[in-house]
């Protein structure tokens, strides 16, 4: 028998387009997601040089980061609608599909990408976003790239890539009733830090993590680049073949039954060996909250804030951390007066999301003072969301139910949080300024999220009992 | 592209770890289709009050660093989302040179498509350096020919890049263009997958 490969060396291998020594490999791209913001500078570059985009039907556009969620037609920021409009004409002169604000399959880059079967085991994946790792939930070898990358995958269909390094994150037992696949990346991050993948690609492994849905596994691959890893992906199983079956994009008939084969050999060997292993038990995981502006910086909801005369390492990065947040050393989590939750982004804005916060909210109301909003993934989530009343659920209790798009994630759009107020956020990153100017973002899970309006402040949402599985 | 060989210039020292692309250029520049002119946006939420004024606090606004072009600063810069707009603004300010502990990968690579050299020391070398720029004007020479920094004073370090980047750099290479010569070979590969 050969050599035994993990699922990582698999995909690389069939994609290695040339090799030689003292080069990275050129390597083919079999799926190029664009979207408004980090494009139109490749797109100006192509034309400059008097170029074309090689293989437009393997390139895909939508526009999220800048769509306005309440009124669509009222773009109220002359250069955002710019820069819709670029991409707009940019798709119609070089020949690629478009998803734009009035479609209906428009939606976040890395919701719409699954939805529409266009993500498929064994790809490999890029688009100008950092959180394009999303699509390795599916065991394809997805990654963000900068505009000039983009420019270079538009003309070539591909990309100079080393090698990359391979880690485990294996994770070992399961997950406890009302935590979350958002608390176990939180919590991987918090305990391995920001930077632990860098320089790597990584695989999730173990028995919590074939446990997960793909939507949970979709949350978790989303933030590996938070922990420095360009891609994390999770090898395919049957669950991941169900839900690719039948969408627009994915195979059909015999084709969809050899890819299932192919896809789900694709798996890491048994005995296949990483660069690297780390490992975490899932079992002693609990709902976790950010307290600080990265997303290691974050706790147990039972915990309190560190003092940052006692922490072990960058006492300055706690205390500047701490100011920045309007927090005090030791101070307890639930304490934290909120001002705004947000539910969605490409971490956590699919249906079953808005399924498990809804199941929270049911018959009660959000607190006084908080303004609390669900921004859906896509125009499909939206649709499906309100088909099963859950937009219903929300507004009832006092959400604003929004269109698609990226939102309060990064606030480009009109969606931010105002300087020094608090924000319970389901998003990925809480920088500095992420949410708005001086905008303090707390990152947690939907649950948490619907707990957290529910009450004013953080609560474990463990005390409630209608805690949806799976 | 620019190529770059040899620099020498004023060290601007933040010593701060995990600066992520966020700080570096906030979202609200990131509407531009151009290219060009993200400078003034550098560090836009620290370097500006909430009235747009400079502030007088920090560091990169201090007179004694108009003019710098190698910035030094902790691990993992430029972590966080993939904005080239990010080394668009540093390469637009006058920098042509970033040192660091470690840079996260999405930056690294962002840097050589703009001409900037991203340059990984020792901690302690990288403490060596912004020691001494924060208590005086620090001139220092990077040479990618042969992989050293170094100063008047006789204080030096070594780093590694690789034989691609470094030749990318050095002859400010257009990697499309050095792609396009493999085009037969990416043909081969679309018509053995189809
Ligand atoms: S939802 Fe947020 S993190 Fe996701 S693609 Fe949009 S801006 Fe980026």
């Amino acid at each position: 028998m050969s050599q035994p490969k993990t699922i990582i060396e698999k995909i690389w291998d069939k994609h290695v387009v040339h090799q030689e020594e003292g080069k990275p490999d050129l390597l083919y791209i079999d799926l190029h997601l664009v979207h408004e913001v980090t494009s139109p500078q490749a797109f100006e570059g192509l034309r400059m040089a008097g170029r074309s985009v090689r293989r437009p039907e393997l390139t895909f556009a939508t526009m999220d980061h800048n769509v306005p969620t309440i009124h669509r037609n009222v773009i109220k920021d002359a250069i955002s609608k710019k820069q819709m409009e670029t991409l707009k004409e940019n798709c119609e002169d070089f020949g690629v599909s478009l998803a734009d604000i009035h479609h209906p399959d428009q939606g976040i880059v890395h919701v719409i990408g699954p939805e529409l079967g266009l993500t498929q085991p064994g790809k490999t994946i890029v688009c100008g976003d950092s959180h394009t790792s999303t699509h390795g939930a599916f065991g394809a070898l997805a990654f963000g790239i900068g505009t000039s990358e983009v420019e270079h995958v538009l003309s070539t269909q591909t990309l100079w890539q080393a090698p990359p390094k391979t880690l485990q994150v294996k994770v070992n037992g399961n997950l406890r009733t009302g935590v979350t696949a958002k608390d176990l990346i939180l919590a991987i991050i918090a305990k391995f830090g920001v930077r632990f993948g860098t320089g790597y690609v990584m695989e999730y492994t173990g028995e919590a993590i074939r446990n997960l849905s793909m939507e949970e596994r979709m949350t978790i691959c989303n933030m590996s680049i938070e922990a420095g890893a360009r891609a994390g992906l999770i090898s395919p199983d049957e669950k991941t073949v169900d839900f690719v079956e039948g969408r627009r994009h994915a195979p059909e008939g015999e084709d969809f039954e050899r890819a299932k084969e192919e896809w789900l050999a694709l798996a890491t060997d048994e005995g296949a060996t990483y660069d690297s292993t780390v490992e975490i038990n899932a079992d002693e995981i609990e709902p976790q909250v950010s307290w600080g502006t990265n997303p290691s910086q974050c706790v147990p909801v039972s915990a309190t804030v560190p003092d940052p005369e006692e922490v072990e390492e960058d006492a300055d990065g706690v205390r500047r951390a701490l100011e920045y947040m309007g927090l005090k050393p030791n101070q307890s989590i639930e304490s934290i007066e909120l001002q705004h939750v947000f539910i969605g982004s490409c971490t956590n804005s699919r249906v079953a999301d808005l399924r498990k916060a809804a199941s929270i909210i049911e018959g009660r109301k959000v607190h006084e003072g908080i303004r609390a909003m669900v921004v859906p993934g896509s125009f499909t989530v939206k649709k499906e969301a309100e088909e099963e009343g859950l937009d219903k659920i929300f507004t009832d209790a006092g959400f604003e139910w929004r269109s698609a798009g990226c939102s309060m994630c990064l606030g480009m759009n009109d969606d931010i949080v105002p300087p020094g107020e608090h924000c319970a956020s389901t998003s990925n990153r809480n920088f500095e300024g992420r949410q708005g100017n001086g905008a303090r973002t707390h990152l947690v899970s939907p649950e948490m999220a619907a707990a957290a309006a529910i009450e004013g402040h953080f609560v474990d949402v463990r005390k409630y009992d209608q805690l949806v599985k799976g | 592209m620019e190529a770059f060989v040899k620099h020498t210039g004023l060290v601007y020292p933040l010593n701060r770890s995990n600066i992520d692309t966020d700080q570096i250029i906030p979202k609200q520049f990131l509407k531009r289709i151009e290219r060009k002119g993200f400078g003034k946006f550098l560090f836009y939420n620290w370097r500006y009050d909430d009235d747009g004024n400079l502030r007088e606090d920090f560091s990169l606004n201090y007179p004694e660093y108009d003019n710098a072009s190698i910035m030094v600063a902790g691990e993992n810069f430029g972590c966080g989302s993939s904005r080239e707009h990010a080394p668009w603004a540093i390469q637009d300010y006058g920098f042509r040179v970033v040192i660091a502990p470690s840079f996260a990968d999405i930056f690294y690579s962002n840097c050589f498509k703009n001409g900037i050299l991203p340059v990984p020391l020792a901690e302690e070398e990288v403490q060596q350096i912004i020691e001494h720029a924060e208590k005086e004007q620090y001139h220092i020479t990077v040479d990618l020919e042969s992989q050293e920094v170094y100063a008047e004073d006789g204080w030096s370090a070594s780093f590694e890049i690789s034989e691609y980047h470094k030749n990318m750099l050095l002859n400010g290479w257009d990697e499309i263009s050095v792609t396009l010569t493999y085009e037969d070979a990416i043909t081969a590969f679309e018509q053995n997958k189809a």
